[in-house]
């Protein structure tokens, strides 16, 4: 039997896909983003552990919920593919009752039982953590190349995806590789959406908590001019942008 | 028998017979559509609530506006009372003056005079005296007949709240009667009924009847001779949509005048006034600005209901409520939606006069609620915070399509059915009764029966259920036989004469019992089962505190494992209500309900096994206990909405407080989810919800600064209140209140 490790859960998601869902934190992550504001998803040894089936009879509890606003069931993190046996079981499991699964990644992992699991996904939230592959080196710890591959399959496989961006100042806020991404979103006619979202240091206590170094600790949230203007580059897209102000 | 009134009226069995209910059926016109067609204030209105405001403002600081100090308030007592009767497109106050408080003795007059002290006022020698001397009251009446255990019970506060001193309330009159039909076709009614009553062998139940219906149309008449007061003709029917609402207001008038019951609501008015609106509007004597500038004044008139309440009445019930509950929307039989362009108008009213606690807005939810009228309910609780929710799609099942909400979760049908309000039994206290034999935790004194305490080193979960059982029996014995006691003597002393001439004669009574505590004991009960609890005693042997060791899952997490206790103990002490007796053969009923009391509950009960500590307040209502609900509003929403309503058929009171960004990224998803919270929620069984929508930070900021809040209103337990109006440890009650704020 495949036993997932779960972070936490929460029953009224209502920021991480279409309508309100039932958001799994999946623990584990590769990633080591500098802005990241769930920074104790990221050890693979820690978590509760579930089967699919007693997670997803979790979820069916809240089907009534799901249905009145076209919501279903994400699977965030940490990062939910570094646990795809589990999460293709989980979500096989949602289809055949009826339940629509949204998963959030970075795209980082990509192999066979990620594309597995991408059979049974009708959203994807895809989070592009920069677009120059430098940048996103040193924001995330890992390369980017993987990320931009998954989007290449998922655009072959036609799976809706919303992509999301995390502004930061003086991070990810080089507006030339914003306008690039922006001019390469142009080829995937499968996303359906961009969300921006400001950083926040909401997340920044766990750092402490855990002993991490948080260095973005001077780092000030967007200006809402920022935002307009990354919005605006977004926009030319031709896709809606949503930004959190 | 067709009025010249009824014009344009389709006819039917109402005309013939008194019967609201059938006269809404066939005229009204369902309303499907949007928002867009909503007006806002007049010019008049906006100069109009100004002047309120003013003295609104002035009473904030005062404590009260004005009292009466001498004459007992009844329907003729005062001449008419205007604030700017130019402007006033709906008239009439309670008193001679806006906001001046009348008095009620027929209650009690000790409670009279000591409210009148507290705000500085000394109650006339002579009013004293007459009711000390010459007239007996309610509340003498009670003690005269109150049992030694009924006293300690009181005392000790394992039951509280009781209507042993105060008017029980919980009465709606059909409003809408005098306005339909006018005040002489009732009269006639009633004396037909008393015509029915002459037979041979007159028992008491029959003489009590007869002497009844003789109240009933004595104040009938004073309602005719309040109405010419104001110069109008009540006798007749209401011929527009500004007479309907003027005679419904006045008989509401009427029975606020006469009695100063704890809720006095409105019942479901809005869908029976919108068929003189639409009339009117058709028949082109009526525009979209003048209709809601009608609803807008008949609400301001609401708003301006008061009552004059001892300091321990509002550490009870605080922010000064009244109830005037006006229930809106809600599906009919026949499938047709029963929301009309005035269920908008009168939700609008928190948009053109800003948010307020009172009317105690109630929308009647079901699934099947038109889309525009969802959206619309939702956009206003998330802007004002002022509307709570109850299940329709459950209570038609139980009440037919014309029932209203008394106070805050009371279905009953208008006109047809009454409550014996009866407050609540404190079922944590009850528990730690169990523990101690009996004794009381705080004192040390024997209220319960003497039998063995618990004295293993932990307690043992199938020992204390067993014990449980039996306090809980003495507790539903005691509790009904009080509650017997206080309404014998509230018929015989204080009876509701203008509000019963607005029922039928023959009508569903109930006795409305209520517990509180209910999360405290399901933690509770869960802890000893699933961890390990040990009592701490003192050296005379008394439980005073409990040490926990190990996790125990907590109700309001959507676990079946906790959850099945809660749903346990409401079945168990449904069922032991049951088995008593009642007066006039009242059916039992139960509530899941606190209102604010739950923190004066939580300063009268000692620790408790689940870990809350003595004094600390009781969760509100049927919600789980501040902060343990963790795995978001859902998991709690879900708990709650599996306890059941067959066994707390008198309602099941939930408060939620969500901040804005936990509902969506933006307004238009916020609305579409919390409609949709809605509708899962009372899909999946729940009965009621008061939705709040703020950040806790905007609450701290108003208790430092309430100058600069004076409209903030906060739903707490089945009624909102004005948040500055609130005592502090309440304010700091709501503050501690889980928010839901992940996103």
């Amino acid at each position: 039997m495949t036993i997932g490790k779960i972070h936490s859960i929460e029953t009224c998601g209502t920021v991480d896909g279409p309508g309100i869902r039932f958001v799994t934190f999946l623990q584990g992550c590769p990633l080591r983003c500098q802005f990241c504001h769930n920074p104790d998803t990221w050890d693979t040894h820690k978590g509760t552990e579930y089967t699919p089936t007693d997670l997803v009879n979790e979820i069916l509890k809240y089907k009534s919920y799901m249905k009145f606003s076209g919501g279903g069931t994400t699977f965030t993190g940490g990062e939910p593919l570094l646990q795809a046996d589990f999460v293709k079981e989980a979500f096989e499991l949602c289809k055949k009752n009826d339940i629509s699964t949204a998963l959030d990644t970075s795209g980082f992992i990509f192999n066979d039982k990620v594309k597995e699991v991408l059979e049974y996904t009708d959203i994807v939230l895809l989070d592009i953590k920069n677009f120059d592959p430098e940048v996103y080196k040193s924001v995330t710890g890992v390369a980017l190349e993987n990320t931009l591959a998954f989007l290449d399959y998922i655009r072959e496989k036609n799976i809706n995806t919303w992509v999301r961006y995390v502004l930061v100042p003086g991070l990810t806020d080089n507006l030339k590789s914003i306008t690039k991404l922006a001019n390469h979103l142009k080829e995937y006619p499968n996303v359906s959406r961009i969300e921006l979202l400001p950083f926040h240091k909401m997340g920044e206590y766990k750092w402490e908590e855990l002993g991490y170094d948080y260095t973005l600790k001077d780092t000030m949230e967007p200006s809402l001019a920022l935002i307009n203007e990354v919005k605006s580059i977004f926009e030319t897209c031709g896709v809606s942008v949503y930004a959190n102000i | 028998m067709c009025k010249p009134q009824w014009e344009g009226f389709e006819t039917g069995k109402w005309t013939s017979e008194i019967d609201v209910r059938g006269f809404i059926q066939t005229n009204y016109t369902p309303y499907e559509g949007d928002d867009s067609f909503l007006a806002g204030a007049t010019k008049r209105t906006e100069e109009l609530f100004d002047e309120v405001k003013k003295l609104m403002l002035e009473e904030n600081e005062k404590g009260i506006l004005d009292a009466e100090t001498k004459v007992p308030s009844s329907i003729t007592a005062f001449g008419p009372g205007y604030v700017d009767k130019d402007k006033e497109v709906i008239v009439g106050f309670q008193t001679d003056k806006p906001l001046k408080r009348g008095i009620f003795p027929n209650g009690g007059v000790r409670v009279v005079k000591s409210a009148l002290e507290s705000y500085g006022y000394e109650l006339d020698k002579q009013t004293e005296s007459i009711y000390t001397s010459n007239r007996k009251t309610h509340n003498d009446g009670v003690f005269d007949a109150y049992t030694e255990d009924m006293k300690k019970a009181r005392h000790s506060a394992i039951i509280t709240g009781l209507p042993d001193a105060y008017g029980r309330g919980r009465i709606i009159g059909d409003y809408r009667r005098v306005a339909l039909y006018g005040v002489d076709r009732l009269i006639q009614e009633k004396l037909e009924q008393k015509k029915r009553l002459e037979i041979n062998c007159l028992e008491s139940p029959d003489i009590r009847l007869r002497e009844e219906i003789s109240e009933q149309i004595k104040a009938l008449k004073l309602l005719i001779a309040m109405g010419k007061s104001y110069g109008f003709d009540l006798t007749q029917p209401a011929k527009d949509a500004v007479e309907a609402t003027q005679w419904t207001y006045f008989a509401y008038l009427a029975a606020v005048k006469e009695q100063d019951g704890a809720a006095m609501s409105l019942g479901r008015v809005s869908t029976f006034l919108d068929i003189y609106v639409e009339r009117d509007i058709k028949n082109g004597t009526l525009t979209e600005e003048q209709a809601q500038e009608i609803m807008d004044h008949f609400v301001l008139k609401l708003r301006m209901i008061r009552f004059l309440r001892t300091p321990a009445y509002n550490d009870l019930f605080s922010g000064d409520p009244t109830w005037v509950t006006e229930s809106i929307g809600g599906m009919g039989t026949d499938g047709r939606t029963l929301v009309t362009k005035s269920s908008f108008r009168v939700l609008n009213t928190l948009v053109n006069l800003g948010p307020a606690p009172e009317p105690n807005l109630t929308v009647l939810w079901s699934t099947s609620l038109p889309e525009g009228f969802k959206k619309f309910c939702a956009k206003i609780s998330i802007t004002t915070s002022s509307i709570q929710y109850e299940n329709d799609d459950l209570m038609r099942d139980y009440w037919g399509d014309d029932y209203g909400i008394a106070c805050c979760v009371s279905a009953m049908r208008i006109g047809k059915q009454m409550q014996f309000f009866g407050a609540r039994a404190n079922l944590a206290k009850a528990l730690l009764y169990t523990i101690n034999g009996g004794r009381d935790e705080k004192t040390g004194e024997q209220i319960a029966p003497l039998f063995a305490p618990i004295t293993s080193e932990y307690l043992d979960y199938d020992e204390v259920m067993a014990k449980f059982d039996q306090i809980l029996e003495w507790l539903a014995e005691l509790y009904v036989n009080t509650l017997n006691v206080i309404h014998y003597m509230h018929d015989k002393y204080n009876y509701e004469r203008l509000q019963m001439a607005l029922h039928d004669l023959e009508i569903l009574r109930t006795e409305a019992c209520g517990i509180a505590g209910l999360s405290v004991v399901a933690d509770a009960l869960s802890a000893i089962k699933f961890a390990k609890v040990k009592p701490v005693r003192d050296e005379s042997g008394l439980v005073i505190d409990y040490e926990i060791d190990g996790d125990f899952p907590k109700y309001g997490n959507n676990d079946d494992r906790v959850d099945s206790i809660a749903i346990q103990m409401v079945e168990l002490f449904m069922n032991k209500i049951r088995k008593q007796k009642t007066y006039r053969k009242a059916v039992p009923t139960l509530s899941i309900l606190t209102i604010t009391s739950n923190v004066v509950y939580g300063k009268k009960t000692g620790s408790t096994p689940d870990g809350r500590k003595a004094g600390v307040p009781l969760a509100p209502g049927a919600n789980p206990m501040h902060g343990r609900d963790t795995h978001g509003a859902i998991a709690s929403m879900a708990s709650v909405a599996k306890l059941p309503y067959k066994d707390a058929q008198d309602g099941i009171s939930y408060t939620f407080s969500i901040i804005p960004n936990a509902l969506g990224k933006d307004e238009d998803s916020r609305e579409n989810h919390l409609a949709s919270l809605l509708d899962g929620y009372f899909h999946d069984g729940g009965h009621h919800i008061n939705v709040n929508v703020f950040d806790r930070e905007t609450l701290l900021d108003a208790m430092d600064h309430p100058e600069k809040y004076p409209q903030l209103t906060v739903r707490v337990s089945g009624y909102a209140v004005n948040f500055i109006k609130l005592t502090k440890e309440q304010q700091l009650d709501v503050i501690s209140r889980t928010f839901h704020d992940r996103h």
